[in-house]
């Protein structure tokens, strides 16, 4: 196949990946999308076979490679849990960037199969472009592993801090670009390799500070490193899809990043550079004084819920933990019955990553059409009778917009306390991640129902 | 003097950027987690490097280590490509309006 046409095709590839996420714009079209993404996966994968034209016994390992992958990719695919979506995507990052990792190594080794020129004298252009790919790759590699044992609760999500870290990584990353420019000047092997095993250690130190809870800019901002090592590649092989679909997943990262971000009103540096949890601790632990509250059990829930006209329900991560979604579809069946409105309000920042919420609760056979953000419902609550509070905590706390001495001043929360009553589903009166105690909890609306969000929920509807 | 062909590449690039900036902000927000999932597995379109490094040179010796690391990147992207659209696809299907 003609350069010229095998070109046109990886645009044609490329154009498909932006309708691909063009159809995310709702979900009555994300399926047609998914289907385009397909499509322009097939059809860059069959125009390398024909350029590339060599169907030898290398073509057929090739074959059987990639049938092994896909069948370990499928069989997780349908394996997975929802609620490890968040450790799923975690982990195909890693891959995709130790993929990247792979392919540069390959270019180096083999700079004539990519027409890049020979050992020892490569092309500077794809010199810098195959040792940033190869950097970005590594560190989004180590990275995601890091991100991917954290939520997996291998690894402890706090915040690992040792003093002079973040001077070790600014010196890492000045190592990696001065190799980089001695790597164009010398061509030597051993700065390629010592740039790989840097970058391998910078995702490392880079992600090991941040806490639990920043996990959803972690994820989104690893997504965001995948699509710049891909588009680092695509300079290499000057190969458009590869450009194309880079930046696109680079910007899709960033943004989601941005959102994430702006959802807990804190800068993206102030996230990469170490977590609440590490610095605000002392300020969680000053406010223990005993203050009234009311608790409930489910008998009273279920009475307040059933005479209600209408409740919003506010999930969060612990929901996820305790696999609640389904038994919380139940209990919203149940009070349907009895001529209840019911919908669910949605903090961007729920969840350990971007839309966790809204897919558990899709998987849960929840209309999407119910499911609402901050935003949207947000001016609901003053004339809501009931909300019940499942799992979420830090993105209620109605501090956030009082009390500017609080680290959680300024970010967006739900106006929870703004109804009628508040129902608060949680085991106990511990402060969430950012370690500050929740004012709601002391309400003279608000009703704690001290339980495991599942059981508590599963016994609202027994008693409904 | 002509343009170097590096140049159309960067322009390429930058004006996807702007592209994926405004159609990522079009994508709804309750569809952040399969955006996600699907822009992992349109990612690793960076098997078609893979494939060329697999096959590089292959008539004489097809495992030089060259190869092997073309052929080890084609099962990390290929786990990805169908890992990333299957369970994008499994998701997508879970989202539903409400009965009429």
């Amino acid at each position: 196949m003609s350069a010229n046409l095998s070109a046109s095709f990886y645009l044609i590839s490329g154009i498909l990946f932006i309708l691909a996420l063009r159809g995310l714009s709702s979900p009555e079209t994300s399926r047609q999308g998914n289907y385009f993404g397909i499509a322009g996966m097939v059809i860059s994968i069959i125009v390398t076979f024909l350029s590339v034209g060599n169907f030898g016994p290398g073509f057929i390992y090739v074959l059987i490679f990639l049938l092994i992958g896909g069948t370990i990719g499928a069989i997780i695919a349908f394996r997975i849990p929802m609620t490890a979506m968040p450790e799923l995507v975690a982990g195909f990052h890693s891959l995709v960037g130790l993929a990247a990792v792979f392919v540069a190594i390959s270019a180096f080794l083999k700079p004539e199969a990519f027409n890049l020129g020979v050992v020892g004298n490569i092309k500077l252009a794809s010199l810098i472009e195959m040792s940033l790919g190869a950097a970005i790759g590594a560190i989004t590699f180590s990275g995601s592993i890091i991100a991917f044992l954290k939520l997996r609760g291998i690894m402890s999500g706090a915040p690992i801090t040792f003093k002079g870290q973040h001077i070790i990584n600014l010196i890492l990353g000045l190592t990696i670009i001065l190799l980089i420019y001695y790597l164009c000047v010398s061509q030597s092997a051993n700065s390629f390799w010592t740039i790989v095993l840097i970058s391998f250690l910078v995702g490392v130190l880079l992600i090991i500070p941040i806490g639990g809870a920043d996990m959803p800019v972690v994820i989104s901002m690893l997504n965001s490193y995948s699509g710049w090592a891909a588009a680092g590649i695509g300079f290499t092989l000057e190969n458009t899809a590869l450009i194309i679909t880079g930046a696109l997943v680079g910007s899709s990262g960033a943004i989601l990043s941005y959102i994430m971000c702006k959802g807990m009103n804190r800068s993206f540096f102030n996230v990469i550079l170490g977590g609440w949890g590490a610095t605000d601790q002392t300020n969680g632990s000053v406010v223990k004084e005993q203050k009234p509250v009311k608790s409930g059990n489910a008998d009273d829930a279920a009475f307040l819920m059933k005479n209600a006209s209408s409740v919003i329900i506010v999930p969060g991560y612990g929901m996820a933990v305790a696999q609640a979604q389904h038994a919380l579809r139940e209990m919203v069946d149940a009070l349907k019955k009895n001529g209840v409105k019911v919908s669910y309000a949605i903090h961007p920042v729920a969840g350990r990553m971007p839309g966790h919420m809204n897919v558990l609760l899709a998987e849960a056979n929840v209309p999407y059409d119910e499911v609402f953000e901050l935003e949207e419902i947000n001016n609901d609550f003053a004339n809501c009778d009931v909300a019940y509070v499942i799992g979420a905590n830090d993105v209620t706390n109605p501090v956030a917009k009082s009390d500017p001495q609080s680290p959680i001043y300024g970010m967006p929360v739900l106006d929870v306390e703004k109804s009628k009553s508040v129902l608060f589903v949680k085991r106990s009166l511990s402060p969430g991640y950012a370690g500050i105690d929740n004012d709601l909890f002391y309400r003279d609306n608000t009703l704690m129902l001290f339980a495991d969000a599942k059981k508590m929920t599963e016994e609202i509807v027994k008693s409904l | 003097m002509e343009i170097d062909p590096f140049i159309f590449r960067l322009s390429i690039f930058i004006l996807s950027i702007f592209v994926g900036y405004y159609v990522v902000w079009s994508v709804t927000p309750s569809l952040h987690t399969p955006l996600m999932s699907v822009t992992n597995a349109i990612s690793s379109v960076i098997i078609v490097g893979a494939i060329i490094a697999a096959l590089a040179g292959a008539s004489e010796n097809i495992f030089e280590t060259s190869n092997i690391f073309g052929f080890l990147a084609i099962i990390l992207a290929a786990v990805n490509i169908f890992g990333g659209f299957l369970v994008t696809q499994r998701m997508l299907q879970m989202y539903k309006k409400k009965k009429k």
